[in-house]
């Protein structure tokens, strides 16, 4: 489990007070514990009727509620939204950046989410585009709220692509919806082929998988077709590019692919 | 993986039933969960203890119930219950299997007093 997660130590770089508050509990300790070996308990018994309050609503519904507010915002200015999730140091911000310069002209932005420090939302505004960050405390992914808010402070055109770089982990932000077009999971070739097996949902929920740093697969023995196997393996669906952003190896495949979904999107748009 | 802001979420929704319904105190809290949902049964009971302190749910129950992991098996385009994420398909024992069910994460009842 993660510390905490989704409670109020979230920011948005330049707006801290947003009037509503949220409560969050510290209060756990546990050591070297190992959940997810119990089976749920069913039982009903002891249940009267005239009591019981059918809800049938999503745990989830709050977050849904808010990347539904998201996605329309995108719909209406025809604006495409992927969300990029992956392991921390899979060399995200560093293949935006190389994104970022060989798009040119092309209109866009980045929300940057980390749980500490200004540090990539910097390293792309180098690059002369416009970032948010956003930092989630304690948080180990972005949700639609922050999201919403980080929205609040660009200024996007219409056919502008938003790049959402979410906290890296390959866990939770699987689950948050934040309103995007599409996810694309960006793994390095150093993290090892199983990845795909230890993290299935992430690459599950994934439309694309971007197999980054392929310039170092000789120097740490590793069989970039097993990646893509064991990708597939989890994700019969999913659409796979290797790419090395440091030597552009590969980047042309990347930028084709974005730009068929620009178009894409103008099209839906209309 | 984020049993805690799970919680908050089933706060949520269950300070929205209570002021729909006024509800005075709820007793039990009923949760479907589907097998490949990413939920730590154990966390998501500690947290719920823990978030429910202080509103209406206030020591109440948390009953999970367990719902069953389906997908698609892309090589006889039928779908197929497994047991665990990466199970092959068990009719033709292939490997294309792409979820279709079990990523539900759902308050169904509460029973208030």
């Amino acid at each position: 489990m993660c510390t905490v997660c989704g409670c109020g130590d979230a920011t948005v770089e330049g707006h801290h007070d947003h009037g509503h508050g949220h409560r969050h509990h510290h209060d756990h300790g546990h050591g070297d514990l190992h959940f997810g070996e119990g089976a749920a308990g069913v039982a009903v018994a002891g249940m009267t009727q005239e009591r019981i309050i059918e809800v049938e609503t999503s745990i989830l519904a709050k977050n849904d509620g808010y990347a539904a507010v998201n996605r329309a915002f995108f719909a209406g200015r025809g604006v495409l939204a992927l969300n990029l999730v992956s392991s921390p140091g899979s060399g995200k911000t560093t293949l935006l950046c190389k994104t970022i310069e060989a798009l040119g002209d092309q209109p866009l932005a980045v929300i940057e989410g980390d749980q500490q420090t200004a540090n990539d939302a910097e390293r792309i505004r180098a690059t002369g585009a416009q970032a948010v960050q956003v930092n989630t405390g304690k948080g180990c992914h972005l949700d639609g709220h922050m999201v919403g808010h980080a929205l609040e402070h660009l200024k996007l055109k219409p056919g502008s692509l938003l790049f959402i770089e979410n906290v890296g982990n390959l866990v939770c932000p699987a689950a948050f919806d934040l309103g995007e077009d599409a996810k694309v999971a960006i793994l390095s070739v150093t993290e090892g082929e199983d990845k795909p097996l230890k993290y299935p949902d992430m690459f599950t929920a994934a439309r694309l998988a971007v197999l980054n740093k392929t310039d170092l697969a000789p120097h740490c023995d590793v069989d970039l077709g097993l990646y893509e196997e064991n990708l597939r393996r989890v994700n019969p669906g999913i659409e796979v590019l290797r790419v090395s952003a440091r030597t552009g190896e590969g980047m042309a495949g990347w930028l084709g692919w974005l730009r068929e979904r620009l178009a894409e999107k103008a099209e839906l748009a209309g | 993986m984020h049993e805690m802001s799970l919680c908050e979420g089933i706060c949520n929704v269950i300070e929205e039933q209570a002021r729909i319904h006024a509800i005075g105190h709820v007793r039990r809290v009923r949760v479907e969960l589907g097998k490949f949902a990413g939920v730590e049964k154990p966390a998501l009971e500690f947290a719920f203890e823990v978030v429910m302190r202080g509103t209406v749910a206030e020591g109440a129950v948390l009953e999970m119930i367990d719902l069953p992991g389906k997908a698609m098996c892309f090589d006889c385009m039928i779908e197929v219950e497994i047991a665990d994420r990466l199970d092959p398909c068990p009719r033709c024992g292939g490997g294309k299997l792409m979820p279709v069910g079990g990523d539900e994460m759902r308050i169904k009842d509460l029973e208030v007093a």
